[in-house]
């Protein structure tokens, strides 16, 4: 009996191979099946981060966000969010909060920092289903709000499907 | 959870000085996005929190969403005015955390 499910599930296993292949990519499978589910739009990636900021009204510079133009594996992205502050008791940066506007869900990491951290950059790896904008926003103690946004290619999406 | 985090940061620094500290925990950080064989989702099950504190102080806290990649990895900045010991913690969606600490000494 538990021979026959094996080799039903085999042949499953062969089918969904012999499925990618049709589609041509893995890139173009991935992408399909997370279509089905409800995606971020940069209007829900606008709102997450003016909720966490507490404004819609952003500056530009002081922040920078580096990651690769180009990701090959979406799984695994490097970014590095820097911003220039002294980082004293008086003026520091208080978080920094990082959203993409095309995965599950717009919300990725949001970083506290204290006048501790010494230096205001923080670096992680992040996943990204598909090409699309990361936006980086700063708050600082003053209470204003730094923003940059930086799109990245994606080859294959690393949310799963 | 039951693996070990990784931490990297120097033994010794000059009073003031701004160190790195480099962290990381394995983790598989389960999205809920996935889908298992027979079509159902896999639940989610990520380490939500990191926190880095100096001498009981708070140095960095970071809130995890599941667009963080598998054994999440972390690299930030932290000034040593005076030896002490830093003291990471990770929680995951279970409420279950790890620590480990690293004495640093000022020359």
């Amino acid at each position: 009996m538990s021979k026959t499910i094996s080799k039903a599930e085999a042949t499953m296993e062969r089918r969904d191979v012999l499925k990618l292949l049709g589609l041509g990519t893995v890139a173009a499978a991935t992408g399909s099946m997370l279509s089905s589910e409800a995606l971020a739009t940069p209007e829900a990636t606008a709102k997450y981060l003016a909720k966490l900021s507490g404004t819609s009204s952003y500056k530009s510079g002081k922040i920078s966000l580096k990651m690769p133009d180009i990701a090959e594996n979406g799984a695994t992205v490097p970014l590095t969010v820097s911003v220039d502050s002294p980082m004293t008791a008086n003026n520091y940066v208080k978080s920094i909060h990082v959203a993409a506007d095309k995965n599950p869900n717009p919300e990725v990491v949001s970083f506290h920092l204290t006048p501790a951290s010494g230096k205001a950059e923080v670096s992680t790896r992040m996943r990204l289903a598909k090409t699309q904008n990361v936006v980086a926003v700063a708050v600082m103690s003053d209470g204003s709000v730094h923003r940059v946004s930086r799109k990245v290619k994606v080859t294959i999406g690393g949310c799963g499907g | 959870m039951a693996r070990k985090p990784r931490v990297k940061l120097p033994k010794s620094v000059a009073k003031g000085q701004v160190v790195q500290i480099k962290t990381l925990i394995p983790h598989k950080m389960e999205t809920g996005q996935r889908k298992n064989k027979k079509g159902g989702k896999i639940p989610r099950f990520i380490i939500n929190k990191v926190e880095a504190t100096f001498n009981g102080k708070p140095v960095v806290t970071a809130d995890l969403h599941p667009a963080v990649s598998a054994n999440p990895y972390f690299a930030f900045y932290a000034r040593v005015n005076e030896s002490g010991t830093f003291k990471f913690t990770w929680t995951d969606d279970k409420g279950k955390t790890v620590t480990t600490s690293k004495k640093v000494a000022v020359k």
